[in-house]
């Protein structure tokens, strides 16, 4: 097995967790020393043979690591017959690859002697990571989650409780997951001396989007090796879904330098880039600025003030991007492009059909985008897709969407 | 010298602490707002914190963020702000802008700070803005001599107490306690202690904020700190009222009644 906890810097790093110019650390003073702690707990244990056992002993007995690699071939029909292979984080303990980084931070919030974790959740999925490892270390958990979302992801919200965990329902601004950050943040100000806060994805201030990014690059460090062994060479082209940027970061880095390996990152286009309701802070109008503690793309009006965002997917549907993608993309390292709700819908049908696969609809984005560019690559073409998640959390919403409910059901 | 040291040098002068207010722009409405602060200078509040509505406010409570919500609603501005700080100037208080980073870089740094001192405004606090990320707005204030209010909390180090209070003038902002803006029975006991940290560091003016409310409290802290801020107490008047008017008429009474905790406060 090669590294797994101890990146190699492929990005050039300038500044205080700078990438190029975007990161930083923008946040109330208060949370400053907390911030310097965590950052040096976690930089202590990427070289701390017990705290790298510990957490690949979890990866291994409890989240069911590696997660395999999986080649669709009748989806691949509707691909432009290129090979299309799946990375499974959808088979991960708690149905997507959360998991990952809240068993790290878990553990980093056990060595920091904090007895209380939060956590922000727009699908659930995160909300369900921590609750679950939570319950496993014997934290206490809250989990701010917009009130849209609770309603949109009410199986997720059960979950949760099951799993002992506090869920507050956020009724602010847009009632989504930048509402939720908002809320963790703010409890996070309050409680910072006994509470963890777990940032669910690559963004916020410095440490949070390496620290998430290198717990999760244990995605693409396996998958490199899966393909290399079962087809002898890299990818074309990898995709994967970008809401916050946690599972492309994830599979993307251990690429990075892979430089023949095209990097596309699917935002949500929603209900389409001109009817201004969607999520594509790299396709869309936004510019860089601040918000949540980072400087990096935001979609935001003449004002600075932050602009709603929409998506069928509520894992998505957030107006910001984590600092290094903002980077990746203005380098040219990374491609972005952006898949609309009825493309995404659509390929999360034909998974299902061709390959008795649920996915996530947030991964449904990424095979929507593996779709466009099997296109473009042709039978010769090899893609890898990020399949970051399972899509049980969506019955509900898929089967609304097709209409499949019976009349006088739900 | 700035407004900010003036107004606090004559408290000093008059043995008393300054008393700092918060009121947002825009609600209930700009000319309602500006309205409210000149009724707060009035009311014998030496600084007046004018807050930029602001649509992620990580450091709020509930009662300010309602308020800021209703603003941007109606349809706030930022430039909005600089009306409010030359009608503060006009009516004889120092004007400081609360603002969280975001919008002032959307509006341009040195825009904001040309605008911010054309309209006789002192300077900035700054709650999402910590030294290490303000170079631009460092080398802006010091071209148009503005003040650089930082904030300091009870969890900031010994060196970062050191390091913010370099990069501060006007005054220092000591928050009183881990949390966000709102009223709170008791003020935490952390309050004097981080003033007395900060002295050993600095001769800056400090100014305590967060949770006060009361007129005895005010009393209180005015005894060891420079200044008393207060936000949510102020701003729930109007956030409760049923009428702009019965809004004003609260916001004179319960700014009133703080003054005159200032001024009892060292007898
Ligand atoms: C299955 C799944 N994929 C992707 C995402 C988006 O997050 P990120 O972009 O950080 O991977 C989420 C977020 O909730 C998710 O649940």
């Amino acid at each position: 097995m090669t590294d797994t906890t101890v990146p190699t810097d492929a990005n050039v790093q300038t500044g205080l967790g700078r990438f190029g110019e975007f990161g930083g650390r923008y946040v109330p003073e208060a949370l400053v020393a907390a911030l310097e702690e965590l950052d040096e707990q976690r930089l202590k244990a990427n070289h701390d043979p017990g705290f790298i056992g510990e957490l690949a002993e979890l990866h291994r007995s409890y989240t069911g690591r590696p997660s395999i690699i999986t080649e669709v071939p009748r989806f691949a029909e509707h691909c432009g017959g290129a090979r299309v292979v799946l990375k499974r984080e959808d088979l991960n303990h708690t149905g997507s690859h959360k998991i990952n980084n809240v068993l790290g931070q878990a553990l980093l919030t056990k060595r920091m002697g904090k007895t209380r974790v939060i956590a922000e959740t727009g699908a659930g999925q995160h909300g369900v990571a921590t609750a679950t490892a939570a319950a496993l270390l014997g934290l206490d958990c809250v989990i701010y989650m917009g009130r849209v979302d609770t309603e949109r992801q009410a199986l997720n919200v059960a979950r949760m409780r099951l799993l002992g965990a506090q869920v507050v329902p956020v009724d602010h601004g847009s009632r989504t997951l930048k509402d939720a950050v908002n809320e963790a943040f703010r409890d996070w100000v309050a409680n910072v001396e006994h509470s963890h806060y777990v940032l669910g994805t690559v963004t916020g201030p410095y440490p949070f989007p390496e620290m998430v990014r290198d717990f999760h690059r244990i995605i693409g460090v396996e998958a490199r090796q899966q393909v290399l062994d079962a087809y002898g060479r890299l990818p074309d082209a990898i995709c994967a879904c970008v809401g916050g940027g946690s599972n492309a970061m994830g599979i993307f880095h251990r690429f990075i330098d892979d430089s023949g390996v095209r990097l596309i990152g699917l935002e949500a286009a929603g209900e389409g880039l001109e009817s201004g309701r969607h999520a594509a802070r790299f396709s869309g109008q936004a510019i860089p600025g601040v918000l949540h503690g980072a400087f990096t793309y935001v979609l935001q009006d003449e004002d600075g003030q932050t602009v709603e965002s929409h998506s069928v997917s509520a894992g998505l549907d957030y107006p910001s991007v984590g600092p290094e993608h903002s980077f990746l993309r203005d380098s040219g390292r990374a491609e972005y492009d952006s898949i609309t709700d009825d493309e995404a819908m659509e390929a999360f049908r034909l998974l299902a059909r061709t390959e008795g696969i649920l996915p996530a609809i947030e991964s449904a984005h990424a095979l929507a985008g593996a779709m466009k560019v099997g296109r473009d690559l042709g039978p010769e073409g090899f893609v890898l897709v990020s399949l970051s998640g399972r899509g049980d959390k969506d019955v509900d919403s898929a089967a609304r969407w097709f209409g499949l409910l019976d009349e006088g059901e739900v | 010298m700035s407004s900010l040291a003036t107004q606090l040098d004559a408290c000093r002068a008059q043995n008393r602490p300054a008393v700092v207010g918060y009121l947002p722009v825009g609600f209930p409405d700009v000319e309602g707002s500006i309205e409210a602060m000149r009724a707060l200078v009035e009311s014998g509040v030496d600084i007046v914190e004018v807050g930029l509505p602001y649509t992620d406010p990580l450091m709020d409570g509930p009662v300010i963020q309602t308020a800021a919500t209703r603003a941007l609603e109606s349809g706030v501005r930022v430039r909005d702000v600089f009306r409010a700080v030359k009608a503060i100037d006009e009516a004889g208080a120092a004007a400081v802008v609360m603002t969280y980073w975001n919008p002032v870089l959307r509006y341009g740094v040195d825009e904001f700070a040309h605008d911010l001192a054309a309209a006789g405004g002192s300077g900035m606090i700054t709650p999402d803005l910590v030294p290490d990320e303000a170079a631009p707005w460092m080398s802006a204030s010091e071209e148009h001599g503005l003040d650089r209010v930082f904030l300091v909390a009870p969890s900031s180090t010994a060196e970062r107490l050191a390091s913010t209070t370099a990069a501060s003038s006007g005054f220092v902002y000591a928050a009183s306690l881990m949390g966000v803006t709102g009223a709170r029975t008791a003020v935490d006991d952390a309050a004097e202690l981080l003033v007395s940290r900060v002295r050993e560091v600095s001769d800056l003016p400090v100014c305590v904020g967060l949770g006060v409310s009361t007129r005895d409290q005010v009393a209180q802290i005015g005894r060891y700190a420079d200044g008393v801020i207060i936000g949510s107490a102020l701003v729930r008047c109007l956030v409760d009222a049923d009428t702009p008017a019965d809004g004003l008429r609260a916001l004179r009474h319960v700014a009133s009644e703080l003054v005159a905790g200032a001024h009892e406060s060292r007898r």
